[in-house]
C-alpha cells in the first residue's frame, strides 16, 4: 500500500543528496520525492511516498531519523489529511479534452498551436482520473510535482521547540 | 585571539581531548601542517606511510581506547585513500573523525588540481560529514563532528575543510553554548512498556540466550550483562565483534556464534526458545538463513540504533536505547532464575565439539597448525594481550582460540571485513594503550596489502607485535574453493616475500617460527624487545576452519571437523 511520510529537514545544502542517496542504498523504492520550503526559513519540509508494506515503511522511516540533518519524520497516511499533486498535462486541443478537464475541475491555462495544457491540483487518484480520461484524446505532454500532504485540523506538524 | 582556520584546526582537536593525529601532508591540507609547529608538545602528528592506514590507525585507537581516533589527509587521492579505513570504521561503528584539505572554494567544481567531491564520495560510509564553506563556520563544525562520532551508535565523520578556510583568519573562542543539532537525538532509555514487556518473555523462558554484540563493549556494559546472566543463568554467546563483553572462562561464557561459531552455540541458538539479543545486529554472518533463523525463539533485542530493529529478524520487543543504560532500568526488576536443564543440554553440545576440536587433538607429527600457533600465542601472553587481526581465516582462528576475558582486547574488521585492517589498526591501538602488550594477528596475504606501516612503526618505534600466520595461501578463499567451487584454487596459491629479511630492512627484528616447541620461546623474546617486532609462522598450508555455515545456510547444518580417528594416532 501507499504511505506519505512527511519529514522536516534543516535547510542546507547536501540535504536532498543525503535523502536521495539513503534511498538508493538502502534500496527503498519511491513513488515520489517533493521538498519545499517552510513557514520556517532554517527548514526544509519534504513529502514521501512509497509503495510499500508496513514494515518497509517504518524502516524508511528509522533510517530518515539517522540523518543528521532530519529533524522530523512523520507518517500522515493513517491520520486525516489533505495531498495534493499538482499535473500540468498537454493535449491536442478538443471539446472533449476541455469537457474531460472541466468534470474534473482542472483549468485550461494554455490554448495556442492546436493545443491546450490543463493544469489540475488535487489527490493522487482524481489526477490518474482525469489522466486516462485525456489518454484515448492523445496526451503529448505529461508533469507531475508529487504529492505534498498535511495533516487536517489541529494536527501540526513543527520541529520540537526545545531542538529546533 | 586571531587566529588561522589551520591554528583553529588544532585548537579544536585539542580541546576535544585528540592526543594522537595520523596522517599525510600534502597541497590542500599544508596551511595546517604548518601550523602544527606553533602546537609542538600539545599534540602528536604520525606520518603513515598511505591515508588508509591512518584510518585504520585512528580506528584501531579509537576501538582501544573508546575515544575518538584522527585521521589527516590532504584532498583528492588523499581523501579518496580514507575510504576503504571510513567504510571499516562505519560498519563497526568506531568512532573517528576525518580531516581532510580540500581546494580553495574560490575553484570548487571547476575540476582543480587534486579535487575530488569527497564529501560526495563519503556520503554513504560515513556517520555524517561535512564541508566547512566559511571560516565562521570551523568550530561549531569540529564540535559537531567530534559530538555525532562518539555519542549514539559511534561512526567516523568527515569534515573537508577547503584551503582557503585554513588560510583566513578570524577571532578565536572556543564556544561555550550546547552544540545546535536540531535533527540529532540519539535514543537513551527504555520505557516502563517495554521493561514490562521485556521481564514477562525472560520469567516464561525455559531455554533463554543471550546474544551479546559490540554494544556491549561500546556503551561499558560488561558488568550490568554479567549481572542479568548470573541472576537469571541465562548463558551468553558472543559475536565476533562482542568477544571481550564476558570473560570467557565464565561458565555460563559459551563463546562465538555464526558461520565460524562453535557448534554448540549455533544449536543453542536455533533450539532456544527466548533470544536476548543485547547491541548485536543480526548480520548474515551470525544468522545464516533467515527463514529458519532460531524458529521456536521469542526474541528481546536492545540496541542504540533504532533501524536495526526488525531489520533483519523480526523481535517480540524491540529497545532502542543504550544497552548500559537499558541493562541498568532492567536488572533491579530481573528475578533469580534456573535453567539447569537447558544448561546441561548446551553441555553436552559442547562436549561433542570439544572432541572434534583440533586443539584437543594431539599432532605429534611435527607439523605446525595455525589454530596451535594462536593458542599457544594465548598461553604465552596469558591470554591478557590486545589482540588485533587482519580478515580470513587466521582471524576466525584468534577468535576461536585466543580467549578473551576483557572488553576493546580483540580489535577485528567484522562487518566490512577488510583485509590490510589488522596491522595499521594494531599500531593505533598500542599508541593508544602504551602499557598493553599488542598483537598483530595477520594473515600472509591481509599483511601485504598495508605492510608499508613497518616504516610508520619503525620510525615511531611503536613497540607492537606482528604474528603472521603464512599459510602461503590465500586461506579464506581456498577454503570456500575447496568446499564450493571443487577445488579450483584460482588466484589463491600467494608467493610472499621473506617476511624476516623485509621486517629486517625496515630496522625491525623479526624471526620465523615453523615448530611448536618454538613458539613460547619465540612470544617471549618478541615480547622483550623495545619496539616492533615481527614473527612469521609457517603454517600448514591447506588447514580449514572448523566448523563452518555456508552462506545462507541453516545455522545448525554445519561442516563439521570429522571426529578423531583415535584409533590410528594412540
Amino acid at each position: 500500500m501507499k504511505h506519505i511520510l512527511v519529514a522536516l529537514v534543516e535547510n542546507e545544502p547536501g540535504v536532498l543528496n543525503r535523502v536521495a542517496s539513503l534511498f538508493r542504498r538502502r534500496n527503498f523504492n519511491i513513488d515520489s520525492l517533493t521538498v519545499g520550503r517552510t513557514e520556517n526559513p532554517n527548514v526544509s519540509r519534504m513529502t514521501i511516498v512509497l509503495d510499500s508494506n508496513v514494515t518497509r515503511a517504518d524502516q524508511v522511516k528509522k533510517n530518515l531519523y539517522k540523518l543528521v540533518n532530519v529533524i522530523q519524520v512523520e507518517e500522515v497516511t493513517e491520520k486525516p489529511h489533505i495531498s495534493r499533486d499538482l499535473a500540468l498535462i498537454k493535449v491536442k486541443a478538443s471539446a472533449e479534452a476541455a469537457w474531460a478537464a472541466s468534470r474534473y475541475g482542472a483549468r485550461i491555462v494554455d490554448h495556442s498551436d492546436g493545443v491546450m495544457i490543463i493544469d489540475i491540483s488535487d489527490d493522487e487518484a482524481r489526477i490518474e482520473g482525469l489522466v486516462e480520461a485525456l489518454r484515448p484524446l492523445g496526451i503529448i505532454e505529461l508533469v507531475r510535482t508529487g504529492v505534498v500532504a498535511m495533516g487536517q485540523g489541529a494536527h501540526v506538524l513543527q520541529p520540537d521547540p526545545a531542538y529546533a | 585571539m586571531l587566529l588561522t582556520g589551520a591554528e583553529i584546526i588544532w585548537e579544536c582537536l585539542i580541546r576535544e581531548g585528540v592526543e594522537i593525529v595520523w596522517g599525510y601532508p600534502g597541497g590542500a591540507i599544508l596551511p595546517t601542517y604548518d601550523a602544527l609547529s606553533k602546537y609542538e608538545g600539545r599534540i602528536r602528528h604520525v606520518l603513515v606511510r598511505h591515508e588508509q592506514g591512518a584510518t585504520h590507525m585512528a580506528d584501531g585507537y579509537a576501538r582501544a581506547t573508546g575515544k575518538v581516533g584522527v585521521a589527516m589527509a590532504t584532498s583528492g587521492p588523499g581523501a579518496t585513500n580514507m575510504v576503504t579505513g571510513i567504510a571499516t570504521a562505519m560498519m563497526d561503528s568506531s568512532p573517528i573523525v576525518c580531516i581532510t584539505g580540500q581546494v580553495p572554494t574560490s575553484v570548487i567544481g571547476s575540476d582543480a588540481f587534486q579535487e575530488t567531491d569527497v564529501t560526495g564520495v563519503t556520503l554513504p560510509i560515513t556517520k555524517h560529514n561535512f564541508l566547512v564553506m566559511r571560516i565562521e563556520d570551523l568550530v561549531p563544525t569540529l564540535r559537531k563532528a567530534f559530538f555525532i562520532a562518539r555519542t549514539g551508535r559511534p561512526g567516523p565523520v568527515l569534515v573537508d575543510i577547503p584551503k582557503d578556510v585554513q588560510n583566513k583568519k578570524i577571532e578565536f573562542e572556543w564556544p561555550t553554548e550546547p552544540i545546535r543539532l536540531p535533527g540529532y537525538r540519539p535514543p537513551k532509555q527504555a520505557t516502563q512498556d517495554q521493561i514490562e514487556r521485556a521481564l514477562e518473555l525472560i520469567k516464561a523462558a525455559k531455554n533463554p540466550l543471550i546474544l551479546a554484540g559490540h554494544g556491549v563493549n561500546m556503551s561499558g556494559a560488561e558488568r550490568a550483562l554479567q549481572e542479568f546472566a548470573e541472576r537469571t543463568q541465562t548463558p551468553v554467546a558472543l559475536t565476533l565483534l562482542g568477544k571481550g563483553a564476558m570473560p570467557e572462562n565464565h561458565p555460563l561464557c559459551l563463546g562465538m556464534m555464526g558461520m565460524h561459531g562453535a557448534a554448540a552455540v549455533n544449536m543453542a541458538i536455533q533450539e532456544a526458545d527466548l533470544l536476548l539479543a543485547f547491541g548485536m545486529r543480526f548480520d548474515d554472518r551470525v544468522t545464516g538463513n533467515l527463514k529458519t533463523y532460531s524458529p521456536n525463539s521469542r526474541k528481546i533485542h536492545i540496541d542504540i540504533d533504532a533501524s536495526e530493529i526488525n531489520k533483519n529478524v523480526r523481535v517480540d520487543v524491540g529497545i532502542a536505547g543504550d544497552l548500559r543504560t537499558v541493562l541498568d532500568q532492567l536488572n533491579p526488576h530481573v528475578p533469580t532464575l534456573e535453567h539447569k536443564a537447558w544448561l546441561n543440554h548446551i553441555r553436552d553440545w559442547q562436549e561433542d565439539t570439544d572432541q572434534r576440536d583440533i586443539i584437543n587433538q594431539v599432532t605429534d607429527s611435527g607439523k605446525l597448525y595455525a589454530a596451535h600457533a594462536i593458542r599457544d600465542l594465548w598461553a604465552a601472553t596469558k591470554g591478557d594481550a590486545i589482540v588485533v587481526t587482519d580478515v580470513g581465516q587466521h582471524q576466525m582462528w584468534t577468535a576461536q582460540y585466543y580467549l578473551h576475558e576483557r572488553p576493546r582486547t580483540l580489535i577485528t574488521s567484522g562487518g566490512l571485513g577488510t583485509m590490510g585492517f589488522g596491522f595499521p589498526a594494531a599500531i593505533g591501538a598500542k599508541m593508544g594503550r602504551p602499557n598493553e602488550s599488542v598483537w598483530a594477528i595477520v594473515g600472509d596475504g591481509g599483511f601485504q596489502m598495508t605492510l608499508m606501516e613497518l616504516a610508520t612503526a619503525a620510525q615511531e618505534n611503536v613497540n607492537v607485535n606482528v604474528a603472521i600466520i603464512n599459510n602461503a595461501y590465500l586461506g579464506m578463499v581456498r577454503q570456500w574453493q575447496e568446499f564450493f567451487h571443487e577445488e579450483r584454487y584460482n588466484a589463491t596459491p600467494m608467493l610472499s616475500p621473506d617476511f624476516v629479511k623485509l621486517a629486517e630492512a625496515y630496522g625491525i627484528a623479526a624471526r620465523r617460527v615453523t615448530k611448536r616447541e618454538e613458539i613460547a620461546e619465540a612470544v617471549a623474546w618478541a615480547e622483550s624487545i623495545n619496539g616492533p617486532t615481527v614473527l612469521e609462522f609457517v603454517v600448514e598450508k591447506a588447514d580449514i576452519v572448523y566448523p563452518m555455515v555456508p552462506a545462507g545456510a541453516d545455522l545448525d547444518k554445519m561442516i563439521r571437523r570429522p571426529m578423531p580417528d583415535w584409533s590410528e594416532n594412540h
